[in-house]
């Protein structure tokens, strides 16, 4: 690790901590309805979009009702994008005619079981891509189906933290919100102004915003490139405010024009952990003590930290193999050393190691290097990360709300060790709040652990429907633990809404299509509504009093506290899967053997 | 309020009395019913009770031994197949098969000790209950004797000297010395008399002397004893919602663990194909494995915990009618205490003689003492004794002197005697400065200031006259008992509020609240008010305690989170609270509340050191498992555990061992201190936690050499 790389990722983080509570403050104000800045622009048309759509934002909403609105609008952007997919063939704005009988050679053909994969990925903020997108999707679709539900899901994700902020701010009352005033306010007041801005600046380091068609190029060396075009600045910076992920291009944010510079890589990963980072400073000041805000983003900040070096360190440490065999892999003031496999070379190790961390801390899933090229541990630290529910910072919204989730089961157990019931912020934790937590932690381990365990057994018939292939081991690029590494991350990365994949994996059959969109269905809602059922439990339930015999949630034991239980919890549920993948890969490449 | 009767009245000479030992020395003192930890008699019915307890219709009620159970009756009949089969690991599966067994027994031994306890208690009181006959008064006043379980509510019986008292019951007519040594384990008898609130008698006491009626409130098998038995046998323990919220969080944990291990073989399979090679892990091992990760410690000594947080209520001769209430002692933030008797010493004593210009105090300590000697109230010997400790007067025979004694009337406010031609009176200040101005004295102006300085500081100023002249005041004072204020100080770092609740004027009580260090007080407290004070606390969501005794009390009582109704009191009262103290001491509220919270504390500690655990036992069992796939995984057996087989086994003896070892604590529960919530977390965390994690490595270590030394694996 070298020291202008250290400062790098101090610096990220600095700026991460500076906005943390101006944004906070603001989203704060949004979501309670209060008077902005941004209100004398836009609050003429939030009025107009609540006559349209005949909302009536004050109109509240009990936890079961705000379920129905977010389901009955996931079903809706569902059949939504199914159809767009399944019709663009007919519809405009498609200069390559995929799905069309003109479409060129290489195109990937819109089949039913990948248009659903699709259709479940961009409803669940996962952004999972089982295609290349620049040979498979029109303009049309990436507009209008996908770029839409980038906002759509991520304003879902955050309506669900607000949500069970209100649940522990207010008490005894049965209502949490109106969630289609919350879902307006937040694209309007918060994704769409931040958006403008950053695709400007986008734009100026070099993205590209365009209706052409791919045009060619012949490089120095005389060999004939195609460059793909398109509408891709409008799209870039949602798919990290909204911590989605799913590139317009297959290269994703490696790609020139997703990423053109450095600046570009470090306001990406800005926007990846802003409205997370900003969310826990919205909690404390709804519950009246910022120092609640600021634990949980300590809590988060430790595991960043942990985790980003660990990877840095893994990668700029590089292969022993290659290194024995004389190449020198130490940093030097021309070259970077380390692992540099599957990265951009404008980047660097550092900027990849950490856009690694902060897109699987968060559930982005958006990547500007190839995490299958890590070296095991490196590897490890974007599975573990996506594996633990990804609470550092997290996904819009789902950040925050899993981590509350585990706070619920770290109060749980802390509290009664001080001798009370347990209480979190002045609610009182009990059955409800405990199963609900459970049931999410839950509903992910067992997509993860039991497609991961089917997929690395199954045997379909080679050439056959559901997995082409043959066996479904056969999908990947590598064999021994980096296979069942690449397995495990798929699904890790579905259950966790993440969408970034450890790629060498093939995932677009139906069978991988099928068992990952359920994955993300699971891994999205099983947690979405047990957040908005402790959300409805927690309004009931009355205040209680702090008192010296509370066990205080603003310190430094509750945060060591909160980080042992995410850690615990993930480490006890994947060391078993983890010992076969990249642990056993680790000890092997120690000892010479690589896959 | 009332005492704990047949209390003999208090006397000057216990001024300096600090609470008594057993209640101040430790917040958890044993109590008067505490039997040995393990007592010969309960280990054997709790081993005997261990075995009974593997009935699989009992274990299904705990999630996570049932798993060990099954996969004790799996491995068992891996066993009974390599017996058939000549398999080669026989010896391994027998000696797995055998400590998983042991891990249920054990569980199950935790709770048998438990209950144990409460069934032999129960027991001893069952042999009391033995059927006693009632001499039932019929409406003709004809006496019909009949057998107790005859008797329904509204019979009428009367009891003599050596009879037992056939029912709960009101005496409705005299009073009588009762033994409710039976109940309370006091041997000391009490007095129980018609009307007030000293008129319940509970069935199964016996009468001492003279003869009461009595009128039956209760029908067979509803009686207070038969509450009591049920209770203390644990028969109606049902299981309170912390308890089932934990057992959600860990039958939770058990099922994320069981699906670890359960996709373990696919794994497996992809890995040998992949590498071309080694074995698939055993059911055994996997069993083991499963094993070893749920949370076994706290799944087995849960319900232990939590009947033993109601037995050791039950040591402190506190009947809780719910292990609920005791759990909700746990939470309180308000407790509401009663100044008499609990705050203060049951009455106001003299301490002070203060005369006026003119007139040497001994003087009027010898007017003061004359004029008490024939009043009977503990203030009026107060007075007698204070005179003769200080000024070493001796209480004068009165019979030798031609005396008139005036007794105290509430119309002229004083008392006195006509004693040798002077007319001593004491009482009121203004009462005796009129009796003076009728006879023609005059009042010293220093008497007002001196009346009124006492009044401010919370004391009544007794005021003393010979005749017409007035010759100063005797200082009544409500005296605070020892050691309250420093018990009160460790509740304030529990974080509990303390309230007094005093029928005194707001001035006097605001001086005894300052003295006893409360940090509230209710004066001119009606029952109402009570009422209104704990729904007002509540309304700000905090948890209230709160005991009483009296009919008019019992609203109160019900309405609070922890209402402990004193043994002495009224049946309403013991019906309206959700706890009787036997021992009627208004101050155990105090000690419920810390066996509450080292209820919850025991329970936390126990599940996160159950779960840290986990930790070392990957490091002894996948390593055993995969290395046979990849012998790179060696790198994880960080113990050198000798054998893949003796791995695993260590590990789940260490497991198993682990119960029992935690047995003692988990029934006299984790050391408790009365400090703020932060540095209690942080000393279990520690414990606990970093313990948890520590612990098994060298445990688990030894196991695996002595495995070696006696080649059991």
């Amino acid at each position: 690790m070298t020291f202008v790389g250290i400062l790098q990722i101090l610096v990220f983080f600095g700026i991460i901590v500076g906005l943390t509570k101006p944004v906070g403050t603001y989203m704060y104000r949004v979501f309670e309805g209060e008077r902005t800045f941004m209100h004398r622009v836009l609050g003429p048309l939030e009025r107009l979009i609540y006559r349209i759509s005949g909302i009536h934002p004050d109109e509240e909403q009990s936890w079961l009702r705000y379920s129905g609105s977010l389901i009955s609008i996931s079903i809706f952007s569902f059949l939504f994008v199914y159809l767009i997919q399944r019709l663009q063939g007919y519809l405009p704005l498609n200069p390559l005619h995929f799905s069309t009988p003109h479409a060129p050679s290489f195109a990937t053909a819109m089949t039913p079981d990948l248009a659903f994969n699709t259709a479940i990925s961009f409803l669940t903020n996962t952004n999972w891509q089982s295609y290349s997108p620049d040979t498979t999707m029109s303009y049309l679709t990436q507009m209008t189906a996908l770029a839409v539900q980038n906002f759509v899901s991520a304003a879902v994700g955050i309506a669900v933290a607000v949500a069970l902020i209100r649940g522990f701010a207010r008490h005894t009352v049965k209502t949490i919100g109106n969630f289609w005033a919350d879902v307006t306010r937040c694209i309007l007041y918060i994704l769409l102004p931040i958006c403008v801005l950053s695709t400007l600046f986008f734009v100026w380091q070099g993205s590209i915003q365009n209706f052409n068609g791919p045009v060619t190029a012949h490089t120095l060396e005389g060999a004939r490139q195609v460059i793909e075009q398109g509408p891709l600045a409008s799209q870039l910076s949602i798919k990290m405010l909204g911590t989605n992920g799913g590139g317009f291009f297959n290269a994703n944010s490696a790609h020139p024009y997703e990423n053109p510079t450095p600046l570009s890589n470090v306001l990406q990963m800005v926007l990846i952990f802003l409205l997370g980072a900003s969310l826990t400073y919205m909690f404390g000041k709804a519950v009246k003590n910022t120092k609640q805000g600021w634990a949980v983003f300590t809590a988060m900040s430790v595991l960043f930290f942990v985790g980003v070096f660990v990877c840095y360190w893994a990668e700029q440490r590089g292969n022993p193999i290659i290194e024995h065999m004389g190449v020198a892999s130490s940093y030097t003031g021309t070259q970077p050393g380390g692992n540099m496999e599957g990265k951009e070379v404008r980047f660097g190790i550092v900027q990849s190691t950490l856009f690694a961390t902060v897109t699987t801390d968060a559930s982005c899933g958006a990547v500007n290097s190839m995490h299958d090229s890590y070296t095991p541990l490196g590897g490890l630290v974007p599975l573990f990360n996506m594996q633990t529910d990804e609470v550092i910072f997290g996904g819009v919204g789902a950040g925050l709300y899993g981590m509350l989730l585990y706070a619920i089961i770290a109060v749980f157990i802390g509290g009664l060790m001080v001798g009370r019931t347990p209480e979190y912020v002045g609610k009182k934790i009990e059955q409800k709040e405990v199963k609900m937590a459970i049931i999410a932690i839950l509903a992910t381990s067992l997509c993860i652990l039991l497609f991961t365990a089917l997929s690395s057994v199954s045997q379909f018939k080679s050439g056959g429907y559901w997995n082409p292939p043959g066996p479904t081991t056969a999908n990947t690029n590598n064999n021994g633990p980096h296979g069942f590494s690449e397995i495990l991350y798929a699904y890790s990365s579905g259950a966790a809404n993440n969408g970034s994949a450890f790629a060498g994996l093939n995932a677009n059959t139906p069978w991988y299509n099928l068992t990952l969109a359920i994955d993300m269905f699971v891994g999205r809602f099983l947690f979405i509504i047990p957040a908005l059922a402790i959300a409805g439990s927690l309004a009931k339930k009355k205040m209680v009093p702090v008192t010296s015999g509370t066990l205080p949630t603003d310190g430094t034991l509750f945060v060591i506290l909160l980080i042992g239980t995410v850690v615990l919890i993930g480490a006890l549920t994947y060391f078993p899967a983890l010992s076969l993948g990249p642990i056993v890969e680790h000890f092997q490449m120690l000892s010479g053997k690589v896959f | 309020m009332i005492n704990a009767p047949f209390n003999a009245p208090i006397r000057p000479s216990e001024h300096k009395t600090e609470i008594p030992e057993h209640e101040s020395s430790a917040l958890i003192s044993k109590g008067v019913r505490a039997r040995p930890l393990f007592d010969p008699e309960i280990l054997k019915r709790a081993t005997k009770e261990s075995f009974l307890k593997l009935n699989p219709w009992h274990v299904v009620k705990n999630p996570v031994i049932f798993v060990v159970e099954v996969g004790a009756a799996l491995t068992t009949a891996f066993v009974i197949k390599d017996a058939f089969t000549k398999g080669p690991d026989i010896f391994f599966d027998i000696q797995i098969s055998l400590w998983l067994w042991f891990t249920v027994l054990f569980a199950n031994f935790a709770e048998a000790m438990a209950e144990a306890r409460g069934k032999a208690q129960a027991d001893t009181l069952r042999k009391t209950k033995s059927d006693a006959t009632a001499h039932k008064v019929l409406p003709d006043k004809r006496v019909e004797v009949v057998s107790a379980s005859a008797l329904r509510t509204g019979d009428v019986v009367f009891c003599e000297a050596g009879m037992l008292i056939p029912g709960d019951g009101e005496v409705i007519e005299g009073i009588a010395t009762v033994d409710e040594s039976v109940i309370t384990g006091e041997s000391a008898p009490v007095i129980r008399e018609a009307g007030g609130d000293r008129s319940a008698v509970t069935g199964g006491t016996k009468v001492l002397s003279d003869r009461i009626t009595i009128r039956i409130t209760s029908n067979p098998g509803e009686t207070f004893l038969d509450r009591m038995i049920a209770l203390v046998e644990g028969a109606v323990r049902q299981k309170t919602p912390n308890e089932i919220a934990l057992n959600i969080l860990i039958a939770g944990l058990t099922l994320i663990f069981l699906l670890a291990v359960a996709t373990l073989p696919p794994y497996a399979k992809y890995s040998i194909s992949a590498v071309g090679g080694g074995s698939m892990p055993s059911v055994a091992v996997l069993i083991s494995l499963l094993v070893c990760l749920i949370p076994t410690t706290i799944g087995g000594l849960l319900s232990a915990i939590g009947i033993a947080g109601m037995d050791r209520v039950m040591q402190h001769n506190v009947l809780a009618m719910s292990g609920k209430a005791v759990e909700a002692a746990g939470d309180i933030n308000t407790l509401l205490l009663d100044k008499t008797g609990t705050i203060t010493f049951g009455n106001r004593q003299a301490v002070e003689f203060i005369p006026v210009e003119g007139v040497s105090a001994a003087e009027l300590a010898d007017a003061a003492q004359l004029s008490s000697l024939a009043d009977e109230t503990p203030e009026g010997r107060s007075v007698v004794v204070l005179a003769k400790e200080k000024y070493n007067l001796r209480g004068r025979e009165v019979s030798e002197h031609e005396a008139d004694f005036i007794p105290f009337s509430a119309y002229t406010r004083m008392s006195g005697v006509d004693i040798d031609g002077r007319n001593l009176r004491k009482g009121a200040t203004e009462a005796i400065a009129q009796f003076v101005a009728e006879l023609g004295g005059g009042v010293p102006e220093s008497l007002t200031r001196i009346s009124d300085g006492i009044s401010r500081n919370g004391g009544t100023p007794l005021a003393v006259a010979d005749g017409k002249k007035i010759l100063g005041i005797i200082h009544l004072k409500d005296i605070v008992k020892g050691g309250m204020k420093e018990r009160l100080t460790s509740l304030r770092a529990m974080g509990i509020r303390s309230v007094m609740i005093t029928g005194d004027n707001p001035l006097t009580a605001a001086a005894i609240a300052h003295e006893a260090g409360v940090d509230d007080f209710l004066a001119q407290a009606t029952p109402k008010d009570k009422l209104e004070y704990i729904k007002k606390e509540q309304a700000e969501g905090r948890l209230v305690a709160m005991t009483g005794d009296g009919t008019n009390d019992a609203p109160a009582l019900a309405q609070a989170d922890v209402g402990v109704a004193m043994n002495t009191g009224t049946m309403a009262a013991k019906e309206a609270g959700n706890m009787v103290d036997l021992d009627s001491n208004p101050t155990k509220l105090i000690e419920i509340v810390a066996i509450g919270k080292q209820l919850l504390m025991t329970r936390g500690s126990l599940t996160t050191f159950s779960i840290a655990n986990d930790i070392a036992k990957y490091f002894a069992i996948i390593p055993a498992m995969f290395a046979p796939i990849y012998p790179a995984l060696n790198r994880l057996n960080i113990m050198g555990l000798h054998s893949p087989e003796s791995a695993v086994l260590s590990a789940v003896i260490f497991n198993a061992l682990i119960i029992i070892v935690l047995i003692p604590l988990a029934l006299r529960g984790v050391n408790y201190k009365p400090v703020t919530a932060g540095r209690m977390l942080t000393r279990n965390l520690l414990i606990y936690g970093l313990g948890g994690i520590i612990a098994p490595f060298p445990g688990i270590w030894m196991i695996d050499r002595l495995l070696a030394v006696f080649h059991l694996a």
